[in-house]
């Protein structure tokens, strides 16, 4: 079954330089999605190819089952919020939410009080005649979201909306954005790089890489099962150690003289040199009954509600991210240590 | 700031003070009033009519043709070498005044000039037709040589500062390209275009050597009428001269302001 917007087979080359690859994916309609990815993975073009500033070399574009795949971006009734805002500079903030309605010929006293209706929902009704440089960027891009809003679009876009702004801003906005959002019930497509933005925000979270789909899926699912590498070492801190495959079927795994375990199966024959990957909260500076190593602590790194160990076990770094309890005793650089992780915990990735 | 307070002072305001004193001059070394009254005279106002209408035209003109070839390289799709061409030829065009600018063009355009003569071989009689470059189009030609070069160089980073963003949120929220351009593009050019119209109109209002040099003072222009009172043979009254001369920076003074709150205006919304 299509969603209410279907890619299908995108795929988008630069003078030969394939930027998106066999791009599949079916948004609901009401659904939040991110494109969660590092910079030239393609997230951006594909998002562009949606709002109609790209056409794709391939591949069809479906919005509430219309084809739009060769539609002209004024036709397509998207909203979109820039990452710089685009606010235009010569209008108010009323005249810039205003814009699509003028140009769609709405009658006047309908446009102002839409206008009104939308500054109030972006907390900002006293902000109606400043202009974009007399606003913070926070509020600019609240008027930019506003102004994307203000035609109802089928379908919303947002590039990269907060990498712009200060770390406070940006938590605010996002909480925002997604209140907004929930509100009007609008389907939604969020580009970002920031893993913490994508997993807080998103319905579901399309990693990508190198203009592939590596992973669609729940915040959660793509947190505690990546589906690859790249996966699971973007979304998240991650510690990857050198290990050889003991007996796959009972995911037994050996590190130097350890003998580990993993409650699933492994793909790797007998003698196999695999990684094994976990997660850093997942470890504890304690002794347990299996899964232990023993290393030298490195640095301990205080990051507020966590503290940062990083432990030197056999060659290889351990990061243990340990939750700031009133009664945790630190350890020191220097300090042997022994550290664990359940088998539930961990997995291995050829 | 000490340069700077030495350098305006000595080419600046000392000739300033030194011009203002002299306007007020009579022919026998008094004080008097006399020049500036005689500033509502036929010929003074003539010579001031003809020096805003030659050089409102070039400016307009040359701000128009110059505004439309800086889009056409900027953002209407020409390959890059057009843009590198244009920018280097403008740099040495918007320079290019005076007696040798004069002479390129009665050489080219004069009565017995090449292009003249090439028309003629066409069938092309530019002076039969009424044509001639010692005249008011002709004068405004030349200057237009040298206005469009410029109107180019300045239009050019403030079309690059129009920000694609723009573009594509107006197209997104259902603008068409002309609406784009009539609500968006254009108005946040218009102090740009405006002030650099009053940069080109400053540029041939003060311009003396090309239109002497073209016309040996057949047009009644104020900067020539200037130089007929100071140093002619004829109607020499120095103090006259100075009055005109002064009557110029008092336009030319308002056209920088004018200009200056636009630039402003210009920066904020550009930069």
């Amino acid at each position: 079954m299509s969603g209410f917007l279907s890619l299908h087979g995108i795929r988008k080359e630069f003078n030969g330089v394939v930027a998106v690859d066999t791009f599949d994916l079916d948004v609901e309609p009401g659904e939040f999605v991110s494109f969660l990815g590092p910079s030239g993975c393609g997230k951006t073009t594909t998002l562009r190819m949606v709002a109609g500033f790209e056409q794709p070399t391939a591949g069809t574009i479906r919005l509430a089952g219309k084809d739009v795949t060769y539609a002209k971006a004024n036709e397509r009734n998207i909203g979109m919020v820039f990452q710089s805002y685009a606010l235009f500079p010569n209008m108010t903030v009323a005249e810039n939410i205003a814009f699509g309605l003028r140009v769609r010929k709405e009658e006047g006293s309908a446009r102002s009080d839409r206008v009104s209706e939308l500054l109030d929902l972006i907390h900002l009704p006293d902000k109606a005649k400043s202009y974009p440089n007399e606003l913070s960027g926070g509020q600019q891009q609240r008027v930019a979201l506003a102004r994307a809003l203000a035609i109802r679009p089928q379908l919303l876009l947002l590039d990269e909306p907060l990498s712009a702004l200060d770390a406070k801003i940006r938590d605010d906005l996002r909480a925002e954005i997604r209140r907004i959002q929930r509100q009007l019930n609008i389907t939604t497509i969020y580009v970002t790089h920031d893993q913490e933005e994508a997993l807080a925000l998103s319905d579901r979270v399309v990693v990508m890489s190198k203009g592939r789909m590596e992973q669609v899926g729940e915040p959660f699912e793509i947190y505690n099962n990546p589906a690859t590498g790249f996966v699971a070492s973007f979304v998240g801190q991650l510690n990857r150690l050198p290990v050889t495959v003991e007996d796959p079927a009972l995911g037994r795994i050996r590190m130097g003289r350890n003998e580990l375990r993993t409650t699933s199966m492994i793909e790797a024959p007998t003698g196999a040199g695999v990684s094994l990957m976990m997660r850093p909260e997942e470890i504890t500076l304690d002794d347990a009954e299996e899964n232990v190593l023993e290393g030298i602590v490195e640095t301990v790194t205080f990051l507020g509600s966590i503290v940062r160990v990083q432990v030197g076990v056999e060659g290889s770094k351990v990061i243990a991210d340990l939750f700031n309890e009133r009664l945790l005793e630190l350890p020191e650089a220097g300090d042997s240590t022994r550290i664990s992780f359940p088998p539930h915990a961990c997995w291995v990735m050829a | 700031m000490l340069p700077f307070f030495l350098f305006s002072g000595m080419f600046l305001i000392a000739p300033a003070i030194i011009l203002a004193y002299r306007s007020l001059e009579g022919p026998d070394g008094t004080l008097t009033l006399d020049n500036y009254r005689a500033l509502t005279t036929d010929t003074v106002i003539a010579a001031y009519s003809m020096s805003v209408r030659i050089s409102l035209t070039t400016a307009v003109i040359g701000g128009l043709v110059g505004f439309f070839l800086a889009w056409a390289v900027s953002m209407g799709g020409l390959p890059r070498p057009f843009r590198s061409g244009l920018t280097t030829f403008s740099g040495v065009a918007s320079n290019f005044a005076g007696v040798p600018l004069a002479a390129a063009f009665i050489f080219t355009l004069g009565r017995i000039g090449v292009l003249t003569a090439l028309f003629q071989l066409i069938g092309v009689d530019l002076y039969g037709g009424g044509f001639t470059i010692y005249s008011y189009w002709g004068l405004s030609l030349v200057y237009l040589f040298f206005q469009i070069p410029l109107m180019v160089l300045v239009m050019l980073p403030a079309l690059d500062g129009l920000k694609q963003d723009w573009r594509e949120a107006a197209e997104n929220l259902g603008a068409t390209p002309g609406q784009y351009w009539r609500r968006v593009a254009l108005p946040v050019l218009l102090p740009s275009i405006l002030g650099t119209m009053i940069l080109l109109f400053g540029n041939a209002f003060g311009a003396h050597a090309t239109a002497y040099a073209l016309t040996g003072g057949l047009l009644p222009l104020a900067t020539l009428l200037i130089g007929q009172q100071i140093s002619g043979d004829v109607l020499n009254n120095p103090g006259l001269g100075y009055a005109v001369a002064m009557g110029m920076v008092f336009i030319m003074g308002l056209s920088i302001v004018l200009y200056s709150i636009l630039q402003r205006r210009s920066e904020r919304w550009l930069g």
